[in-house]
Formats: structure tokens, sequence, C-alpha cells
């Protein structure tokens, strides 16, 4: 009983990692098409904000929540103004140009705080079911992906910028023709991404050792949840995070974390080599 | 491509020999072994994403199978003959399979991207899981993250006391680029490599004209991996280790790097890409006031932005303009092109 609590917990914890990794690039591939190599940095550096802005002696989670997002949305902003503007429409071309940020990142950040580990300690203590630990921060993640997703949402679905956005994303032509600029809205769109890497990065920055490379061992995940989830944002996110959380779990409870990983990214393989166009592209098509 | 095959040896010979007698006067031939491997490497790459469209995220792998597999079968022969071939025909007979299942399955572009991704993923976390007693392959212990050392390097075939080492190894690798080289030109002549070509600019003509695109990309995309293969043993007996770093993704990127900066679409811009930015690279670590990782990110960005078709053609049409024949008039073109067409049937 207590058991499969914990196995529970861990994979609803798998799949909210999930969803938060992906979140940000969902964003950006699904509204402009631009695949951001960068993604994974961006994360990276949403966690050097958290730790650095503790370190300042902000509250913990005023620096996760808030501060983090912020200032990795401005870097996307920046970053948008003066790459990816220009390479809209050429998929291949803006793979490569974030790539090369991403290695641009990677640098910076060596440089400015060095080659060696950071963190902070998670900020909610665990506690015990029955004979088993369970870490408190799972959950905080838990609620805080649950939080995200009914926010993304509630932004597309009910306010106008979430229409205007929406409306872009299908015909940019038609919505400029209606007066709204596409350029100003995929920055906007750009920027929002950016700051939900940077929120991503920053929540999960207590359960990992920090270092400027950190962002290699989420891009791939990132990727390949979103890219196996399809077109629809939320609905894809959900499902594809749904089926790889689960599967990894599985097989780490079952075998070894580092099968789990492994039979994560083979699942990925055989499903896109299944559904090319990801999973909302077969099922829940024209969902959100 | 001009100009007839015969000519393109020629000049190859011509070229490698100035260049054999030359750059060992002005770079050690330690660090020029690993140029041209690395120049050899970025012409794997640079046939199957230049010549054939694939954009191959994981072209490391198959660099890192042919080391692992060298180095394996170098332990348990006790030669190195038999497992440089070897190094060549396991990650082509790998990306022959690999290929087979995304070429027949119809994906393209991004899917690819992260399939190949994926799947140099997954061999770089299994190696490095692999530091357990468990893991053998005959006398090789895999040896995880720390990798595999002290396996048989290359010797003369037949007398495996007699090694190649130092200054002669250069020569072997230099030799090895050259006829990879001319191979791969050959290929390109054929009509294997004219329909290849087709099948990047136009894959649903191609195969309305009854080619078998899946079929030609898979083979493409196999030897391609084969090259990197032979590039991965190379690279092994070099440095006489492997290690899972070999599959890493950094190591993917900067192959693609590479094949950018040096021009894709051309056979020479790889190479000279791979070469010229392994020894930017080389020369960079060994100062400490930039972080390497750095420039390198900044080079690619600044060439998808302004040069994204890489410095080879660009210095190829700049010598057009500079000294080559004035361009002729629509017309005039157009009946020198047709007249050369009736003389050569």
């Amino acid at each position: 009983m207590d058991l499969s609590f914990v196995i529970l917990v861990e994979m609803l914890y798998a799949v909210a990692s999930l969803i938060l990794i992906g979140a940000g690039l969902a964003v950006v591939f699904g509204m402009m098409k631009v695949i951001n190599l960068a993604h994974g940095e961006f994360m990276m550096m949403g966690g050097y904000a958290t730790i650095t802005a503790v370190g300042l002696g902000v509250n913990v989670f005023v620096a996760m929540l808030i501060i983090a997002p912020l200032i990795v949305g401005l870097i996307g902003l920046v970053v948008e103004r003066l790459v990816i503007r220009h390479l809209y429409g050429r998929l291949v071309d803006t793979m490569l140009a974030t790539w090369g940020l991403s290695l641009f990142f990677i640098g910076l950040t060596t440089m400015i705080f060095g080659n060696t580990t950071t963190g902070i300690s998670t900020p909610i203590p665990g506690f015990a079911v029955g004979g088993y630990q369970i870490n408190g921060y799972n959950f905080f993640i838990i609620v805080v992906a649950v939080l995200l997703l009914i926010g993304i949402l509630a932004v597309l679905k009910t306010t106008r910028a979430g229409l205007i956005a929406r409306g872009a994303m299908q015909r940019a032509d038609m919505a400029a023709t209606l007066g709204y600029s596409p350029d100003r809205i995929y920055m906007a769109t750009f920027f929002c991404g950016s700051a939900l890497s940077g929120l991503a990065g920053a929540v999960l920055a207590p359960l990992v050792g920090l270092v400027p490379t950190s962002g290699g061992a989420y891009i791939a995940k990132a990727f390949i949840t979103v890219i196996a989830g399809g077109p629809s944002l939320v609905a894809g996110l959900l499902s594809s995070a749904g089926v790889f959380g689960v599967v990894s779990q599985v097989f780490t409870f079952a075998i070894s974390p580092v099968i789990g990983e492994v039979a994560l990214l083979i699942a990925a393989v055989i499903l896109l080599r299944l559904l090319p166009q990801g999973i909302t592209g077969r099922f829940f098509k024209g969902k959100l | 491509m001009q100009g007839s095959l015969s000519r393109d040896v020629i000049a190859t010979v011509i070229v490698t020999a100035i260049l054999l007698w030359i750059m060992p006067l002005l770079i050690g031939t330690y660090t020029l072994t690993v140029l041209v491997i690395y120049g050899m490497l970025g012409l794997s790459l640079g046939l199957i994403w230049g010549f054939g469209g694939i954009l191959c995220f994981g072209q490391a792998a198959f660099f890192g199978l042919g080391a692992y597999t060298y180095a394996i079968a170098a332990i348990n022969i006790g030669e190195s003959t038999l497992p440089m071939i070897l190094a060549v025909l396991v990650p082509a007979i790998f990306a022959a399979l690999l290929g087979a299942m995304m070429f027949y399955g119809r994906l393209t572009d991004v899917y690819l991207g992260v399939i190949t991704l994926v799947v140099t993923l997954i061999l770089f976390k299994f190696m490095n899981s692999t530091a357990g007693p468990q893991y053998v392959i005959g006398n090789a212990r895999m040896g995880g993250f720390n990798g595999i050392p002290g396996f048989q390097t290359l010797n003369v075939p037949g007398d495996p006391g007699a090694y190649i080492w130092g200054d002669a190894y250069f020569y072997v690798c230099a030799v090895a680029l050259a006829i990879v080289f001319l191979l791969v030109s050959a290929l390109l002549r054929s009509s294997f490599g004219r329909i290849a070509v087709g099948i990047r600019e136009n894959e649903t003509r191609m195969s309305l004209m009854g080619y078998d695109v899946r079929a030609r990309k898979t083979v493409l995309f196999s030897t391609g991996a084969a090259i990197a293969g032979l590039a991965g043993a190379l690279f092994a007996n070099w440095g006489e280790i492997v290690t899972p770093n070999l599959f890493s993704l950094g190591q993917s990127a900067e192959i693609i790097i590479w094949c950018i900066v040096g021009g894709l679409g051309t056979r020479l811009g790889p190479i000279l890409g791979a070469a010229g930015l392994a020894y930017v690279k080389f020369l960079l670590g060994q100062q400490h006031l930039i972080d390497n990782t750095l420039i390198l990110g900044l080079i690619l960005v600044l060439f998808v932005l302004f040069l994204p078709r890489g410095i080879v053609p660009a210095l190829v049409s700049l010598w057009r303009i500079s000294f080559g024949r004035r361009p002729l008039g629509r017309i005039h073109q157009a009946r020198r092109s047709r007249n050369r067409e009736r003389l050569h049937g």
C-alpha cells in the first residue's frame, strides 16, 4: 500500500517534471514553429538566476516564481530581436542558430560562475509514508505543473491576447490584415516561452546540482516531449509527458534509473516511428 | 560537378602530395593527424547532409561506434587489420538498420533530427553506465565513464609487432582521407550520386520518376556512417583510448558546425571546416581569457545569420566574380550550352 502510493507520487512527479521541461519549448514550437535548442540553457540560466537571487537574500519562492522567469524572459527577448527574428520560417537554420546560442550561453555562464556545481537546498521538507521517505518538494512540482497547464489553457482560451496569439499562429497574414503585427506577437510569444523555460529551470534547480552544461540534460527530454506531443499545445504536452513519464518510471522501479532513461528514449523513437506527426497529429485533433 | 574524374584524381594526388610535404613543417604531425581525422568525419556528414539532404544530428554516434568497435575487436583479436574492417562495417550496418527504420517510415527533417539525436543519447547513456564487471565483450571490459584504454594500435597488416605511429601514422591517415575523398567524388559522379542530389532537391519528383527514394537514402546514410566509422577507428588509434564522450551531444554539434562553416554541398568545405575549426579550437584551448564554447557558439550563430552557405561556396563565387569569365548574355549562354550538349551527345 505504502509502496504503491510512493510509486504513484513518483510517476506523477515524473510526468509533472516533463511537462515543466517541455512547456517553454512547446509554446515556442507550437506557436512559432521555432525549435529552440537553447531551451536547456534558458532553463539552466533560470536556475542560476534563482541561486543568485537567493544568495542576495531574496525569498526562495519569489526568486523561483517571479525573478527567474522575468530575467530569462528578458534574455529571450534580446535573443529573439537579435537572432531568431531573421530566421522565421527557416526551420533548420533556427535549429542551428539556437544550437550556437546554447553553446554561447554555456561558455558565458562558465566564464561568470565558473565550471563548478552549485545548488540550493529544497525549501520544503520531506515526510515519511509508512517505511518510505517522500520528498515534499515533489508535490510542489506537481502543483506548479498543474497550475501552469491550467494557466496556459486559460490565457489561450479566455483572454483577448490568447485569441490573437492563436489567430497569428494559424494565419499570420490574416492577423496582419486585421491590424495585429505578427512581429510583435512573435516577440511576445517568445518572451512567454523563454519565461516559462526560466520558471521550469528555477523550480527544478533545487533538485539538481547546477553546472553550466546542465541544459544538455533537459534539452533532449524537452525536444522529444514536444515533438512527440504534436501540434496541440496543452493536449500534446499532457499526453506525451504522460506516456514518457510513466514508461520511464516503470522501468526505473523495475530495473534501474539508467534503464528508465534509456526506456524513455526508446519509447520516443518508437512513438515517432508510429506517429510521425506526434500524438495530437492523430488523436485529439483540433484541441488546444 | 564539372570536369572528369581522372582530372579529379590527378588534382587530389598533387594537392595531397604538396600538403603532405608542407603541412608537417607548419604544425606538429600529432595535431595534424587529428585534424585529418576530423576532416574525414566532416566529410562523412558533408556527404549525407550536403548531397543527400539528410540532416543527421547523431553523426557522432557512428564515429563513436567505429571507435568502440575497433577498440573491442582489437583487444579480442590482438591485431589491427580485421578490427579496422569491422569498425567500418558495424556503423554501416547499424546506420542501414536505423536509416531503413526512419526512411521507410517516411520521417523527414525535424523528426529525423530528433531520432538521430535520441539514438546518440541512448548510446551515450548506455556506454556511461557500463562500468560494472558484467559488461564484457570477449576480453574487453567496457569501462563505463572511463572508456577502454590499452588496446592494440594500428600495425602493418600481418605483423602485429610492427606498430604504425607518430609521423608514419599521420601519413596513413592523410592518404586514407585522400582515398575516401576520391571515393566520395566517384560516388557523386556516378548515377547514384546524381540521383541522391536529385532527391535532395525534390524527393517527390524523383520518386515519381521511378527511383526508390527510401532505399537510396538508406544506402547513402549507411555510406556516410561507414566513413564516420573509419574516422572513429583512426581516432581511437590516435588517442589510444575510447570514452563515451565520443558519443556526446557536443561532438555531434561540432560536426554540424564544421559542415555549416565549411560549406554545404561541396566536398572540400566540410573537410576544411573541420580541420580549420579544430585547429582554431586547439589554439583557443591554449588561452584562458575567453571560454572556448562561447566562441564556437558565436561562430555558428554568425555563420547561420550572415553566411549560411559557408566559406567554400562564398570563396568560389568571389573567385568567379573577380577572375572568372564575364557572364555572357542569357541567349548566348543558352546557345553555348546547347552546342555543348550536341557535342557530348
